[in-house]
């Protein structure tokens, strides 16, 4: 009844008309979404020095509280300054360095940006640091704030795309990040040393690793893992810099 | 149901408001033809996902279905089912990139299921057994019955599941409230873990056929 043109006509009208359908739903809502997601990262910032922003008032409060933005290279380098609003030193602005394609460049060895951000609260200097890593099934982002001392961490949060509800996403509630609080990434020695998650929480490590330790979160143990190469992976890129400048 | 529905019939006969009736219970699709069970147990850790996840299975089955049936008589039967998996593909695209859009954060929450709505055997089973033989306004209602059907299993599941894993209710506190912890209790792990919600389901299939007996099968 139906031959084969008709069958290859008939699917490719559909293709081309789907086709057409979807790319530009995609590129009509496309800056919407881009703003949910800048909105979002700014929240997260935000949210790591327990500054709770609505989608509305984020941006005011950002430029209220983040002073600073810095881009350090590989070597601890400062590249660029963004201050006030202003672009004082450098070509990029920090909060548009895509964190991605810079941990891609360091894992193929070559020279790479590392984004910090300093906020102003309360006349304290807190350091804000973005995370990437990958979960169980798509990106964890997150952020992660230290005091004065660029050491003990006062905030952190963090967030996915795909990890699933109820477990691994449980990694994005208050209870979970609110353990970071308090902890260390340097040791008495004065050697970096990640936060680590683990089973069982910290109280299963030696004395001397419990500062730097957080409880898992129980069927989700593929998400907790990318989230210690996360800050293993980034926190490492800012060492020389925190050697350098702020001791 | 799948038999053809007479013509000229008014929108909501009896015959029509059976289409939307009767998959909420006496032809359930999880716990009668036991379809879409899958999606059922992963993201009913919790009530929020299950409700959006229901609603938008409601849109996708509901425009779907029409879709399909509008198209009926022109689609081959040789590549009928090429043609469904593009509509359902298709619709499940836009909801998702309207969520992004327009409710970020449920699109967060909801995370990697609304994409999983293609692989829904539910939405594939309606297309092929209804929508592709009969006229669009009994598609659009058998589409919303089977939807709401699937739908209220989910919330149900999702209800009891975080209330007794989690000891909340689409994210309060309820247990803590009441005071419940200070007696000794504790939440059950088990619960958010996906073989729970199978037992819930199965709890609700058990329930249903002590009320409807015919259901229960021979031998």
């Amino acid at each position: 009844m139906f031959s084969n043109r008709y069958i290859f006509i008939y699917s490719s009208v559909m293709v081309i008309i789907v086709a057409l359908l979807l790319s530009s739903t995609a590129m009509l809502l496309q800056p919407r979404q881009q703003e949910n997601i800048t909105i979002a990262n700014i929240q997260g910032i935000l949210a790591a020095v327990n500054i709770e922003a609505t989608s509305d008032n984020a941006e005011e409060l950002y430029q209220q509280y983040i002073k600073t933005e810095l881009a350090i290279d590989q070597d601890g380098q400062v590249t660029s300054v963004y201050r006030n609003g202003k672009l004082e030193e450098g070509e990029v602005r920090p909060f548009d360095i895509d964190l991605k394609k810079e941990l891609y460049n360091k894992k193929m060895g070559k020279p790479f940006l590392s984004p910090l951000f300093v906020a102003e609260i309360e006349g304290n200097t807190l350091y804000i640091v973005p995370l990437r890593g990958a979960g169980l099934w798509g990106p964890l982002y997150g952020n992660i704030a230290f005091g004065p001392d660029f050491n003990e961490i006062v905030g952190a949060n963090f967030s996915h795309d795909k990890e699933t509800p109820g477990l691994g996403a449980e990694i994005s509630l208050k209870e979970f990040s609110n353990q970071f609080i308090g902890k260390m990434i340097f040791d008495d020695a004065g050697q970096f040393n990640s936060v680590v998650v683990v089973k069982g929480g910290p109280s299963t490590l030696t004395p001397a690793m419990q500062i730097h330790g957080v409880d898992a979160i129980s069927g989700g143990t593929i998400t907790c893992t990318g989230v210690n190469d996360m800050l293993e992976n980034c926190l490492e890129n800012y060492n020389s810099y925190i050697q350098n400048t702020i001791k | 149901m799948s038999a053809e529905v007479k013509e000229r019939d008014p929108l909501f006969s009896p015959k029509n408001r059976k289409l939307l009736s009767t998959p909420l219970n006496r032809d359930n699709p999880i716990t009668v033809q036991v379809l879409g069970v899958c999606s059922a147990l992963a993201v009913t850790a919790k009530l929020e996902p299950s409700v959006v996840l229901a609603l938008s299975v409601v849109f996708v089955l509901g425009v779907g279905n029409v879709l399909i049936s509008l198209l009926r008589k022109t689609i081959a039967p040789r590549i009928r089912i090429i043609v469904q998996l593009t509509v359902i593909a298709t619709l499940v695209i836009l909801v998702d990139q309207f969520l992004l859009a327009f409710a970020y954060d449920v699109s967060k929450q909801l995370s990697v299921f609304v994409g999983l709505i293609i692989t829904n055997c539910i939405i594939m089973g309606r297309f092929e057994a209804f929508g592709m033989a009969n006229k669009p306004w009994p598609s659009f209602l058998d589409g919303i019955g089977n939807a709401l059907g699937y739908g209220w299993i989910l919330i149900v599941v999702g209800f009891f599941r975080e209330l007794l894993g989690s000891g909340t209710v689409w994210g309060y506190p309820v247990f803590e409230k009441i005071g419940l912890y200070n007696w000794g209790y504790e939440n059950n792990g088990m619960m958010i873990l996906p073989p729970m919600a199978l037992i819930v389901v199965g709890i609700i299939i058990w329930v249903q056929r002590s009320r409807v007996r015919d259901l229960i099968e021979e031998n």
